[in-house]
């Protein structure tokens, strides 16, 4: 009754051509940026700042890099972790190698040098498809790892090999508390996702999916898979390594490879498998899912022990929510193979025919 | 049927936050000193840092069957870092706040030291890490807040070598020698390096380095290799599952136990009671305490803990060496809101800032922790605005095939060395960082 397009006639391209078409996503997407910028700065503490929101925004914007890849161009890609360690070690460089760098051109170099390096590493998706590709880009995050932990120059010769950055500024404005780092963090997020929805439902966003879809028939008509493979491999490394940036400078502070390594890769795979390939939104939901049900469980667990007069140890707390966690995950799966995002399309399309359902 | 589940989990989720949320409002009570744990319960240090985190928790509820810090009572609450260090960070975040504040934190991991480095200044929160962290945390000129007490890598690398060296007769023994060290490649095991490389410079042996990819349980290869290259000695600088799986490396490869020295975190019955009898020989450098069953403080828990039934874990590893461990960094941070409380209020509850100076102007003489029931396990911690370190000693403890025995006398690290280093390392970070070292106004604070 609510959310339904009827009547909302396109008059002008400009009309039809927007990035939400009907009024009420629009509206709702408006309502959560502005609830995200204003509201929930009063609302959250410190804590739900440090330990879930700055994590939650982070680690969605490198979903939404890996979605890019693996859920609109089908490439399966275990570098993600990888091309986040490169954005965060260069933009690292970047910024105490020059004086005077500002910390936004910093940032997007780190996520420039990882779409080098990311196209690099794409080079042999030209060849082999799928699984044999997930093994090939294995090697992109043995060789970071390697790189960042063995060559002295990436960490500036630190002796632990372990790098920090602090006083972070843009123009004046100083990034210090967790306010701050919520509000820049969520500035990035909102830009990288306008930019990556326009993207994915442009030509070349079409290209990806027709790609995914079946890259033959997609060569024969016309689609160069050469372009459109490595235009994937580097728009996604540039979101996961401006990402990864982030992830180093705002959210740890001070970084060592280990930050970055094959486990990041599969999380976040999976968020994306979990929230849903080929959506947008799915990048979001896969996110929240992998950072903060862990915590919550971790948390709820002792609670709800305390609750029926029970004390759990931290050991059992903590096996449990890996127990728990994994249940949920095949759960989900099974339930929803297409991800989280399925689930809120199928409740829109509800909502759209509600309350006649048939 | 789907949505119907999905609005039954949102309110299922809702309500169990918003009931953490009330429960950790509603415990802030008065008269409680709050001392956070960020334990490896599981992972790959589990076997190591379990008995370290029941230590801790025995020591403080001693503290309390004693009568608390004059008075106040200590508070403990554990938070499951697994080893990782994001995990780490979130649960320094969830306790920093809880129960009226942290008094401080003692991460046990190298790579949590690191990232709360960054954070604790801002909190106005200290940092314990005996014998991790930065070893360059000693400067308390550049590290206010950071104190790595009785020991860090460098005096644990310099201790071993001095050990080493003295079995062979002398520094200028070995000359040409050649030694492998064999660490966890991460910031916890590259931090050794800076002292070894140092030592082989000054004496002219050379050094092998041999990194192992975390968590460690791949070790064939390097074993095979130091087969291969028979070094005089190797060197250990391990952690978790990592020393078991080197040690039954060395035995399959048959690499002489007696010539292999693990540091601090490398020599501990969990590392070695599975291979018992076949690692005897392997000796590991203590800084200050070791396996200390027969010691009074020790007796003192099994008395007025255990024996009531109130021990944090099982009954027979209470005074082994990583639970000794947890029992002194206990004593240390108990001890320093003690000195904390002479300044700002006797039997009052110390906040973060406060107990910060009580670490700074820790003083504790032999008589003192002799009182403590620390006599024979501990020696003489002093620490100054300067000095975060407080103490640099340490003894070698061997193997036997079933318990752990001294080896050496008391071995003190050379300052003569190890301050320069730090004092360079210290400023090297205040120069990336733009920080000043503090002035003498500031060390009143």
């Amino acid at each position: 009754m609510f959310y339904r397009e009827n009547g909302q006639f396109k008059t002008t391209y400009r009309a039809d051509q927007q990035i939400f078409p009907i009024t009420q996503d629009r509206f709702a997407v408006l309502a959560i940026i502005a609830f995200a910028f204003f509201a929930v700065p009063m609302l959250a503490d410190e804590y739900m700042f440090r330990a879930i929101l700055i994590p939650f925004l982070i680690l969605s914007l490198a979903a939404l890099g890996v979605n890019i890849l693996v859920g609109y161009c089908g490439q399966i890609s275990l570098g993600s972790g990888a091309f986040m360690a490169v954005g965060a070690y260069m933009a690292y460089n970047t910024y105490v190698r020059i004086d005077g760098m500002p910390l936004i051109v910093a940032l997007l170099s780190g996520g420039f040098f990882a779409t080098a390096v990311g196209m690099f590493f794409g080079i042999p998706s030209l060849r082999v498809k799928g699984l044999y590709l997930a093994v090939a880009t294995l090697a992109a995050q043995f060789f970071c790892d390697w790189a960042f932990s063995r060559i002295g120059w990436f960490t500036n010769n630190s002796s632990s090999g372990s790098v920090a950055v602090s006083n972070l500024q843009v123009l004046g404005w100083k990034i210090d508390t967790p306010v701050e780092k919520y509000l820049f963090c969520l500035g990035f997020l909102v830009v990288f996702g306008l930019l990556a929805k326009n993207l994915v439902r442009s030509a070349i966003g079409r290209e990806w999916m027709a790609i995914r879809d079946m890259d033959v028939a997609a060569a024969v008509i016309g689609i160069r898979p050469v372009y459109a493979k490595l235009s994937a491999f580097a728009v996604s490394s540039f979101v996961v390594g401006v990402a990864g940036a982030l992830w180093a400078f705002v959210h740890l502070g001070s970084w060592e490879p280990s930050a970055f390594s094959i486990d990041r890769s599969f999380q976040l795979l999976f968020m994306v498998i979990i929230g849903g390939m080929g959506s947008i939104m799915g990048s979001f939901f896969g996110a929240a899912f992998i950072v903060i049900l862990p915590i919550f469980l971790n948390q709820f667990l002792p609670w709800a022990g305390d609750l029926v007069g029970v004390t759990i140890s931290t050991a059992a707390v903590a096996h449990t929510e890996f127990m728990i966690f994994g249940a949920l995950i095949v759960w989900f799966l099974i339930a929803e193979p297409h991800g989280l995002a399925k689930l809120w399309s199928i409740a829109k399309q509800k909502l759209r025919i509600w309350p006649f359902p048939h | 049927m789907k949505l119907r589940q999905l609005a039954l989990a949102a309110t299922v989720v809702a309500a169990g936050l918003s009931g953490a949320l009330t429960s950790s409002l509603a415990s802030a009570q008065a008269k409680e000193q709050f001392f956070p744990v960020l334990s490896g319960r599981t992972g790959p240090v589990a076997p190591n840092a379990t008995p370290w985190a029941n230590g801790h928790n025995d020591y403080m509820k001693l503290v309390n069957a004693r009568g608390g810090i004059n008075g106040v009572m200590t508070l403990v609450e554990e938070c499951e870092t697994a080893y990782a260090t994001d995990r780490g960070v979130e649960c320094y975040e969830r306790l920093k706040g809880k129960n009226g504040g942290a008094t401080v934190f003692q991460p046990l991991s190298t790579g949590i030291t690191f990232a709360l480095t960054e954070k604790v200044p801002g909190d106005k929160i200290p940092l314990i890490t005996s014998g991790y962290g930065r070893s360059d945390t000693a400067d308390g000129g550049i590290f206010k807040w950071n104190f790595p007490l009785i020991g860090h890598y460098w005096v644990a690398g310099d201790t071993v070598l001095q050990h080493i060296a003295k079995k062979e007769g002398g520094w200028d023994k070995l000359k040409g020698k050649r030694i492998a060290v064999v660490y966890h490649d991460s910031p916890f095991g590259k931090e050794l390096l800076p002292i070894v490389q140092e030592r082989a410079n000054m004496h002219g042996f050379t050094l092998q380095l041999l990194p192992v990819p975390a968590p460690g349980v791949e070790q064939k290869a390097i074993w095979l290799q130091i087969r291969q290259q028979k070094p005089d000695f190797v060197v250990m600088q391990t952690w978790g599952v990592m020393t078991p799986t080197a040690i039954k490396e060395a035995v399959a490869t048959g690499y002489p136990r007696e010539k292999m020295f693990g540091t601090w975190w490398s020599g501990a019955e969990p590392d070695l009671k599975d291979v018992g009898a076949a690692a005897k020989g392997y000796s590991a450098v203590m800084m200050q305490h070791g396996a200390e069953p027969q010691s009074a403080v020790v007796k003192e828990i099994l008395e007025k803990v255990h024996a009531k039934g109130q021990g944090t874990g099982p009954k027979d590893e209470v005074g082994t060496v990583l639970y000794m461990r947890g029992v002194v960094g206990a004593m240390l941070a108990v001890e320093g809101v003690r000195a904390a409380q002479e300044r700002f209020g006797k039997g009052k509850v110390m906040t973060g800032e406060q107990a910060r100076w009580g670490y700074e102007n820790l003083n504790l003489t032999q008589a003192k922790l002799d009182a403590l029931g620390f006599k024979g396990v501990m020696r003489p911690v002093s620490t100054s605005c300067a000095d975060h370190l407080g103490a640099n000693w340490a003894r070698v403890h061997t193997w036997d095939g079933a318990k752990f025995v001294w080896a050496s006398d008391w071995l003190q690290a050379d300052e003569q060395i190890i301050k320069p280093m730090v004092k360079a390392s210290a400023d090297k970070y205040a120069a990336e960082k733009k920080l000043t070292r503090r002035t003498p106004a500031d060390c009143q604070s």
